[in-house]
């Protein structure tokens, strides 16, 4: 009698999956509709890195008629986050959603995408902040379907270190980082070099008083019980005598701590990263934000697609110098924060307009943390150099691997 | 559904128990549904278009279809092997971390012997085995601790969750990180010749399907068919009685928990070579809580498990299209939950009828 049941049930459920997907739709939909999928490692509304993604995506659909995004949020293993990997969700989005194309918006998901990217070559493939297309790169897969697209964020990062070291009365900067990699030792370092040059050049100050030092938490943003709590870590910047933390994770913990801080008497400074407007709601201790604008990237690679024209490429997009905060032409901006001062600010657009007549940080003298030479004075680092910087700067402290 | 109140002398006590065994079961399903669509009328979303979602999510084309064999399979294994701990009344709350320590060993032997030129067969098979053989320690441990430790196995099994999370962790950021790179995201991937084919548009590899199905059969013939299986069950209705009656019961303890992280041993290389190709913090998914929720659903019931692991595995793969709807990702997990809740509760209600009656 029991087993009756059971087989009554297995065969119901059985014939109802056949009827679902007998009746399933496979493909997009009839017109003109052009749909692409975006895989967030965050919330859409996080302030930071996923969100400046998204909104890129927006801005497609609304210079690009016909477009439409799709998108799922925390696309990464572990609690909070997905139960299938990038690889499968992407393959959801193409079979069943009717995507043409995918965007994989995290370096985390290098390996996914390439594994999408070969397994659906018809289907076409941004991965944001990977080298796989990059020829002259250490990684390179031939695979036509797939482009890597990146901002130059040196250039934000050496904005936000200069406003740090602008600001700073202790001398004391702190980053927060999140995981150790290139991408991330390149930032902090571009963060460092901006911050030593407006120490030394507009502040005239000796570069061994300023102390930058680089705490990672493990991860783009805090994930309980797995990464070092983000909120924590900027406490102890602050409680140690540092009084401005240069964000670099995914998320603005930094500049809410800073708030408290400053609300209970003890004045300091944050800069959150990602997010054109993350200094939202925080003008009493926000320096500024260094930004990435991804929709006009995003945009001519679909209308690439669109027209035929489309190929695999590494593009590593910097600002617009006429005009970096242009929001159709510049691809890394930064927004002045409510807590920059009025001097510090017009050395500020002094230190951009230095940057974009061709002022190179990147030029030796330059050694890496453990003292040997990375490059020789006058010399300027190549763009794989900076990309695969092997190690923190001499004169950051933290940890380079 | 009419049933009979007053039922005549000649209805049985048993099918009388039945009728009411069913109704409070699919009561407490309904309760579940009634909770979560508050829930989602409170969170602006129509219930109803919700559910609809999450069936279309599950079985709306083969490729979705397969994606729930796919997450099936790891959690039927999960879920057989506790059905062995629970059956000797064991509580085997360390399962989650047995999966880790299995997808541990798992990757470990494929980092010893992928140089080695072996064909690749061979290396999975013996990787398959060294990730039985880590949850097989993992497993035998808790029940170490409670046989000569005096511990409890809910709270051994709870602190090696931990230490197999932490090992995992330390493993990743250290021995065995990427080149240059520190991050919880995880280990290098495994060798392609490595991973297991998938069947054409699907993310789903046949042979995991066929593991599956061999060992949610073994448990339910151990379990049902054989003396081991009786004997195990005696022991989880009254140890003491059992070993006043002649059954070693140290020893069943001791291999109901070892087969028991066999299982989650297999689960996790099956996570490691059809899945995530890497070591991860979180490398159990989750598998082994969630097997845990399915077994108490059932009330331990072999054939059953298997069935409600596959609507829990469509449940957490329809939720992906809630997702699109814009609607959070833990819809799912409040549903499983609330599921579990009612069921067990509804327990507790029969136990008090069936004293009544």
């Amino acid at each position: 009698m029991f087993s009756k049941r059971v087989w009554l049930v297995v065969s119901m459920l059985l014939i109802l999956a056949l009827l679902l997907s007998a009746c399933a739709k496979t493909g997009p939909a009839a017109g003109e509709k052009f749909t692409f999928g975006m895989l967030l490692i965050g919330p859409a509304n996080d302030m930071g890195w996923s969100q400046a993604h998204y909104d890129g995506g927006l801005y497609v659909q609304e210079k690009l008629p016909g477009t439409e995004m799709i998108y799922l949020e925390n696309v990464f293993q572990g609690p909070g986050g997905q139960v299938q990997t990038g690889a499968e969700l992407a393959t959801d989005m193409a079979t069943n959603k009717g995507a043409k194309l995918v965007i994989f918006n995290s370096d985390d998901m290098k390996d996914n995408a390439i594994k999408f990217a070969q397994e659906h070559p018809d289907i076409y493939v941004i991965h944001a902040s990977g080298d796989t297309a990059w020829k002259e790169g250490k990684n390179y897969i031939d695979l036509p379907n797939l482009k890597n697209i990146m901002g130059e964020m040196e250039y934000g990062k050496m904005i936000a270190g200069c406003a740090a070291a602008l600001t700073t009365q202790t001398g004391k900067i702190g980053f927060l980082g999140p995981l150790i990699n290139e991408e991330t030792r390149r930032f902090a370092a571009s963060a460092y070099l901006g911050a030593k040059y407006c120490w030394t050049e507009y502040l005239g100050k000796d570069p061994a008083d300023l102390e930058f030092k680089v705490t990672w938490i493990g991860f783009w943003f805090n994930i309980p019980g797995t990464t070092l709590d983000p909120t924590q870590v900027a406490d102890d910047f602050y409680n140690t005598g540092y009084d401005v933390v240069i964000s670099s994770i995914d998320t603005t913990e930094a500049l809410t701590e800073a708030k408290k801080f400053t609300a209970d008497g003890k004045q300091v400074w944050a800069i959150p990263y990602d997010y054109a407007k993350a200094c939202e709601g925080a003008d009493d201790v926000c320096l500024g934000v260094e930004y990435f604008n991804w929709g006009p990237a995003y945009l001519a690679a679909i209308k690439s697609i669109q027209d035929g024209t489309w190929k695999s490429s590494f593009d590593l997009n910097g600002p617009d110098w006429s005009d970096i905060n242009n929001p159709d032409t510049s691809a890394v901006g930064f927004n002045k924060g409510g807590a920059l001062s009025e001097e510090n600010s017009a050395l500020i657009d002094k230190f951009i307009g230095e940057l974009g007549s061709g002022l190179n940080l990147w030029t030796g003298p330059i050694n890496l943390q453990d003292g040997t030479q990375y490059l020789a004075d006058g010399v300027a680092a190549t763009k794989q150099e900076i990309w695969y910087l092997p190690q923190l700067l001499e004169g950051m402290e933290g940890q380079s691997e | 559904m009419t049933v009979q109140e007053k039922s005549p002398q000649t209805t049985s006590l048993r099918s009388r128990i039945n009728w009411l065994d069913l109704g409070l079961r699919v009561g407490a399903v309904i309760m579940a549904l009634l909770i979560t669509s508050l829930i989602l009328l409170v969170a602006n979303a129509q219930p109803l278009k919700a559910y609809w979602n999450i069936v279309l999510g599950a079985f709306s084309s083969t490729q979705k279809v397969s994606a729930v064999i796919a997450s099936w399979v790891p959690l039927v294994l999960t879920t057989s092997g506790l059905l062995f701990t629970f059956t000797a009344g064991l509580w085997n709350i360390g399962m989650e971390g047995q999966v880790v320590v299995g997808s541990v060993f798992c990757v470990g032997a494929f980092r010893f012997l992928d140089q080695t030129g072996l064909d690749p067969w061979i290396v999975i098979t013996i990787a398959f085995l060294a990730g039985a053989l880590g949850g097989f320690l993992w497993a035998i441990l808790p029940g170490v601790m409670r046989i000569y430790g005096g511990v409890n196995e809910i709270f051994g099994g709870l602190g090696l969750n931990f230490v197999a999370k932490a090992l995992a962790i330390w493993l990743i950021f250290g021995p065995w990180k990427r080149p240059g790179v520190a991050s919880m995201s995880g280990t290098e991937w495994i060798d392609p010749q490595f991973r297991l084919t998938y069947l054409p548009g699907t993310s789903l590899s046949p042979v995991i399907v066929v593991i599956a199905l061999i060992g949610a059969i073994f448990v339910a013939l151990m379990l049902k068919g054989t003396h081991f299986g009786l004997r195990l069950k005696a022991i989880g209705k009254n140890d003491r009685a059992a070993h006043l009656l002649g059954i070693p019961t140290t020893r069943y303890f001791l291999l109901a928990f070892g087969i028991c992280g066999i299982f989650a041993g297999v689960a996790g290389s099956i996570l490691v070579t059809s899945k995530q190709f890497s070591l991860i913090p979180d490398a159990g998914f989750g598998y082994g809580f969630l097997g845990l929720l399915v077994a108490m659903l059932v009330n331990y019931h072999p054939i059953l498990s298997s069935i409600v692991a596959f609507f829990f595995a469509a449940l957490s793969v329809g939720n992906v299209e809630l997702q699109y709807m814009g609607l959070n990702s833990y819809l799912a997990g409040v549903l499983q939950g609330f599921l579990v809740l009612f069921v067990v509760m509804t327990n507790g209600v029969r136990q008090r009828l069936y004293k009544k009656g």
